[in-house]
């Protein structure tokens, strides 16, 4: 008897329960727009803050509001860019899609002034002595402060004491961008394969003796290219990406392996041969030309 | 009663007594949102004012299982009454003050779930507090939770920054600091109020 008493009396209390909570669901309805979860679903979900909000519910209230554009969530690309405008009835923006990248080869190739014990975090690092433990001023510290901002796993510290970007998994949310206190990682196209790994700014005989892998700028690059891709801009080789057509010659004529993809000895001779007999072949030409203006 | 003994639960709560340090409840949001100062801080006082609001329904509820002789269904009935009651106070905050809902946030279902409300419902009933006893020992067992998340934040984030050794990164170290600052707030227990 006692158990049916029990059951009846914890039954009614929950029944109440419900009954008082369906009602208060009632009274206490707050009106969302049916579009903001919509929103929220086609956003990465990695409440990276990348965007700039609080937290993907935050980003999706302020695409909502207007205050933010459809393409606010990077990890989200294109795709989801397109489903956001759909769901808002706007237009897609057009985009290719974009990763983070590294400016920097310099790592266990670069001088050091002393050996850095303190914090292991970038931004402390460059407080210490004006961050001279490495004698480069511009180059990646290799405490991987944008290792611990990436929400996913896809920024490493490499071999060579620099943090190299898996463009495979990097959605450019754009928070390593933020971390990095000597501001190395820039945003470049997906499709992209050439690109100059120095920032330094210093003239060429500074920077040859604080980094083996350094821009000389002497400009190699510049007369290699022949789409008027690659340019020298305050001592370091800059590459417009949207000239460049990855054909890596700019890379296999840099004297100092600064370009990525680096060229194996290999083909830095063929490089070297091709270049040689270009010239032969100008210079043949040249006084064929000469010999017939002369007749 | 007497001021006394509202002035003795209360320091009992926060200090000698406290939830966290000396009874071990509420260990799991105290581990878990206890990284950064500010949210920490929410929590603490989310839960302080679900503890404040259980322990006074939850005495009505009591009332109501003695006079049944259902004194045994007091665990169920107090894990139903603080379930509802949260979901209740989530909605009413979310139409008439949706400043604290949104900072509370995430805060709020989360305690539904917290063994300090739980405990402080149980806890009422068997010092048999009366109505203004329990709801003195709910609000100031949940600021004694404030005091200890807090606390606990504020070193995490130094610790953040300190050269551990790699097997303590992290919660290892974490949990002993937790257990240290426990030791010192043994301390509390000399204190006597009379």
């Amino acid at each position: 008897m006692n158990i049916v008493y029990a059951v009846i009396v914890l039954g009614v209390m929950a029944v109440v329960f419900g009954l008082i909570l369906a009602i208060a669901a009632k009274v206490f309805e707050v009106e969302v727009d049916p579009r903001l979860p919509q929103i929220q679903a086609a956003l990465a979900g990695a409440n990276c803050g990348g965007c700039g909000y609080p937290g993907c519910a935050g980003c999706a209230e302020a695409i909502l509001a207007g205050k933010a554009p459809v393409s606010a969530c990077a990890p989200a690309g294109a795709e989801g860019a397109a489903k956001i405008a759909a769901i808002m009835g706007m237009e897609a923006p057009s985009g290719e899609k974009k990763v983070a990248h590294v400016m920097c080869n310099g790592g266990t190739n670069a001088v050091k002034n002393f050996e850095y014990r303190g914090v292991t975090d970038c931004l402390a690092a460059t407080k210490v002595c004006g961050g001279d433990a490495s004698a480069c001023r511009y180059g990646c510290l290799g405490f991987g402060s944008c290792v611990a901002a990436c929400k996913f796993d896809a920024i490493h510290i490499g071999e060579n004491g620099v943090a190299v970007v898996d463009k495979e998994k990097c959605t450019n949310c754009g928070a390593c961008r933020e971390a990095c206190p000597r501001k190395l990682i820039v945003e470049v196209p997906y499709k992209q394969k050439v690109f100059v790994n120095c920032s330094n700014k210093d003239r060429g005989p500074a920077v040859t003796k604080v980094c083996a892998n350094s821009c000389i700028a002497c400009g190699m690059c510049e007369r290699t290219c022949k789409f008027d891709a690659i340019h020298v801009v305050n001592n370091v080789a800059v590459i417009d990406y949207d000239k460049c057509r990855n054909c890596t010659m700019c890379a296999k004529a840099c004297p100092k392996g600064a370009i990525e993809p680096i060229p194996t000895a290999e083909e830095k001779e063929k490089f070297k041969a091709a270049q040689k007999a270009a010239a032969e072949r100008k210079a043949a030409a040249a006084k064929a030309a000469a010999e017939k203006a002369g007749q | 009663m007497s001021i006394t003994s509202l002035l003795a639960i209360s320091l009992g709560a926060i200090l000698t007594n406290n939830f966290i340090f000396a009874q071990f409840l509420g260990i799991c949001p105290f581990l878990g949102v206890s990284k950064k100062i500010d949210t920490a801080v929410g929590m603490g006082a989310a839960v302080t004012f679900v503890m404040g609001l259980a322990s006074a329904v939850c005495f009505g509820i009591n009332q109501l299982l003695v006079a049944a002789g259902l004194e045994y269904m007091q665990t169920v009935a107090f894990i139903l009454v603080i379930a509802a009651l949260v979901q209740f106070v989530e909605m009413f905050l979310k139409k008439n003050v949706p400043t604290l809902y949104t900072a509370l946030g995430v805060y709020l279902p989360l305690i539904t779930t917290n063994c300090a409300v739980l405990g402080v419902a149980l806890l009422n009933v068997q010092n048999d507090y009366n109505f203004i006893q329990s709801v003195v020992y709910g609000i100031t067992g949940g600021l004694g939770f404030l005091l200890a998340i807090f606390l606990f934040a504020a070193v995490r984030e130094q610790l953040e920054f300190a050269d551990n050794p790699k097997c303590f990164d992290g919660f290892p170290i974490a949990l002993i600091t937790a257990g240290l600052i426990a030791l010192a707030f043994m301390g509390f227990s000399g204190l006597k109020v009379w």
